[in-house]
């Protein structure tokens, strides 16, 4: 018996619309509303220097260890504004300018990130999960929120957010199998930043693209220019359409890149090159896009201005909210506490009683700095 | 029990449209223990799931639907195969309530068959209750017969949090018990006194429920002991006060679990015991248990899991310190 050919040698593509020198394929040009690109663009900027206001108040003990968005706020803005409100957001944790863009209030995030567990609280109704630490881990609950719309009959898609490193765990191939399989309205959105902490792309896979994982489990797989916005937001779009239609699921491969440290913790000068880092930020995705704004004379004045203030007003509110009351550690572990937990609270209340800690960040010398995976610890 | 266990699961599928079940093999085949026999058939296949072989993303997505308001119950083949899956337990459905402070919870169940007695392979004898039990967020219960079995299940997946049920597999075929017409619930976090006595206390659970009550018999008739025998049916949270209580009466306590001894269940049940009574103990507390080995293979199995001659080596024991 000869050897057939089962399925014909697959394709991925790659999709670019507005290219680093400004280059603009009109064909291609998705018609997004003026509103939507001035919004679009007023959050890249806001979530860029968000990003350098962390920076400073992790430096100053303000907040612990978090991770930096610099250089992908394309690849994860062009995809998020597709999304209605009613849509279901999954993120990890390197997603700050989309969650800005979904709603979450400044502040939250800074509470996250300053060890409060009131960060990790969605507003009533809103259709967000919290952040998610584990590695791909929050990609099959993406598919069972789907699966659970569809079982009630909502309209209703729902965006994962993940990193190229994801891409090696089991979760994310026990996700997209599932989500095949049962054809759901999910789009997965891969922000492959090239490098997971210190492991570059070329030692996470031998595979060309990543876009491709996708095929095995008949799934399309579409690589974008991730720092293009106009390119993210075209191929989002397109998902999610499918997905609504009931095409079943996607994935977009969004190639960009991690400007700065994987987290605050992280020295990547250990691991990769300045020139690398150079040549990458000429690629930025935010000067390419409001030099298109420019030419569509849709720029406006004042965003980083705004933007600073938006910042200052949610630290402001972040430092007058972060006051731990210890006490309320134990109110969201049951529905009712059993017990023992009560017991444990009530001991708690004592030893408080007895000697008050000072809920707040303290000032002066900054604490040690949090441990998180991918920190060397006890480096020199 | 297997029987008892479907009728419950079909009560609460009639009851609650919400309710879903999904794992390897539970629709068009029940279950490989048959426990969910004919549900497919009777509420359709996007109630009932076939779903790919894959641990972490059965509970995973189960976690996602939990999270959109379902109260799906996945079936873990066995209870060896649940570190798969034990990294979506542990980082997220006994967490998710504490981690959206509220805004959102897991209401589901993880249906897991554990134990020896039934001459398996490796993994698919051994008994991990302690892994869950350990977790805070967590619920673990552990039916031992038919009765309570179809009362607990239908508690557990009415509980808000997430349960972690183990059911005995030598329980599974093992004796029957009339159960009423209609559907009822036992209080999770509760033990049950089976037996009750005044010169030691015999704790169990699950599969070893029926040891310690024959052991409990041997000693009534050969040595004229009343023995309490509780079954804890929930592991976590315990039922301290049931375990004082009775320890406070007979002064003595003897643990009997499959699983091994170190760091186990009966490490808690017995520093519960000494927090709340020590001053009532006549005697050291007690266990018996499986040894600390990793697996013994189905041909040693009888030398590992305590048996009623076990048990009463080691109530005579305590009874004579």
């Amino acid at each position: 018996m000869p050897r057939t050919v089962l399925e014909p040698r697959f394709s991925v593509e790659y999709l670019s619309i507005l290219d680093s020198d400004g280059n603009l394929d009109t064909s291609l040009e998705p018609e997004i509303p003026p509103e939507t690109l001035r919004r679009l663009y007023r959050t890249m900027v806001l979530g860029r220097r968000l990003d350098e206001r962390m920076l400073r108040l992790q430096r100053q003990g303000r907040i612990g260890t978090f991770a930096p968005i610099k250089g992908q706020e394309a690849s994860q803005l062009g995809s998020a504004c597709v999304l209605r409100p009613t849509d279901w957001m999954v993120p990890s944790f390197r997603e700050t300018a989309a969650m800005v863009w979904r709603g979450w209030p400044i502040e939250k995030i800074l509470l996250f990130f300053a060890g409060f567990l009131e960060g990790g609280q969605p507003a009533p109704g809103q259709p967000d999960l919290p952040i998610t630490i584990p590695v791909a881990t929050q990609l099959p609950h993406a598919v069972g929120l789907a699966y659970a719309a569809r079982y009630r009959g909502d309209d209703v898609v729902v965006m994962a957010f993940f990193g190229d490193g994801a891409t090696s765990e089991g979760d994310f191939h026990e996700a997209l199998n599932f989500a095949g399989v049962w054809h759901v309205p999910v789009v997965f959105v891969c922000q492959n930043n090239q490098w997971a902490i210190s492991v570059p792309l070329k030692k996470q896979t031998h595979s060309r693209t990543l876009a491709q994982k996708a095929l095995a489990y008949g799934i399309p797989g579409l690589q974008v220019d991730g720092n293009d916005v106009l390119a993210v937001y075209a191929a989002s779009r397109e998902a999610v359409e499918r997905a609504r239609g009931g095409g079943g699921p996607s994935m977009i491969e969004c190639v960009t890149y991690r400007l700065a440290m994987h987290t605050t913790a992280d020295d990547p000068s250990k691991y990769r090159s300045e020139d690398e880092v150079r040549e990458w930020e000429r690629k930025d995705p935010v000067t390419r896009f409001r030099s298109y704004l420019e030419k569509k004379n849709l720029l406006e004045d004042g965003v980083e201005a705004w933007a600073d203030g938006e910042i200052a007003a949610a630290v402001q509110r972040f430092e007058a909210l972060a006051v731990a009351d210890p006490l309320t550690m134990f109110d969201h572990v049951f529905a009712e506490p059993p017990p023992h937990l009560l017991a444990q609270r009530a001991d708690l209340a004592a030893r408080l009683q007895a000697a008050p800690p000072d809920g707040r960040a303290p000032s002066g010398a900054p604490p040690a700095p949090t441990p998180m995976r991918g920190q060397r610890v006890g480096r020199p | 029990m297997v029987r008892a266990l479907n009728l419950a699961l079909r009560e609460e599928m009639e009851r609650d449209p919400d309710v879903l079940v999904i794992g390897e093999d539970v629709g068009v085949d029940g279950g490989v223990f048959r426990v969910t026999d004919d549900l497919q058939r009777r509420f359709g296949s996007r109630r009932v799931i076939d779903s790919p072989l894959a641990e972490a993303a059965i509970i995973g997505t189960s976690v996602g639907m939990a999270l959109y308001g379902l109260k799906p119950v996945c079936e873990i083949q066995f209870s060896g195969f649940g570190f798969q899956g034990f990294h979506q337990i542990e980082n997220h459905v006994a967490r998710y309530r504490t981690r959206s402070q509220g805004r959102f919870h897991c209401q589901m169940v993880i249906r897991m068959p554990y134990g020896g007695g039934v001459r398996a392979l490796e993994h698919h004898t051994e008994s991990e209750e302690q892994f869950y039990a350990h977790i805070p967020g967590l619920k673990m219960v552990i039916p031992s017969g038919p009765r309570n079995a179809r009362a607990l299940l239908a508690a557990a997946i009415r509980d808000p949090d997430p349960v972690v049920f183990f059911e005995a597999k030598a329980l599974y075929h093992a004796g029957k018990e009339e159960v009423p017409e209609a559907s009822e619930t036992l209080p999770l976090g509760r033990a049950r006194l089976v037996r009750e006595g005044r010169d030691l206390t015999l704790v169990a659970y699950g599969a070893m429920v029926r040891v310690a009550g024959e052991a409990a018999e041997v000693l009534a008739a050969e040595d004229r002991v009343e023995c309490e025998v509780i079954d804890l049916l929930t592991l976590s949270p315990l039922d301290r006060e049931t375990l004082a209580a009775s320890v406070r009466k007979t002064g003595r306590a003897v643990i009997v679990h499959e699983a091994p001894r170190s760091f186990g269940p009966g490490a808690e049940i017995a520093a519960s015991i000494m927090e709340s009574a020590f001053l009532s103990l006549e005697a050291p507390i007690r266990r018996v248990t499986g040894y600390d080995v990793a697996f013994v293979g189905f041909a040693r199995e009888k030398a590992n899991v305590p048996d009623v001659g076990r048990v009463v080596a080691a109530a005579r024991e305590t009874l004579a310190f």
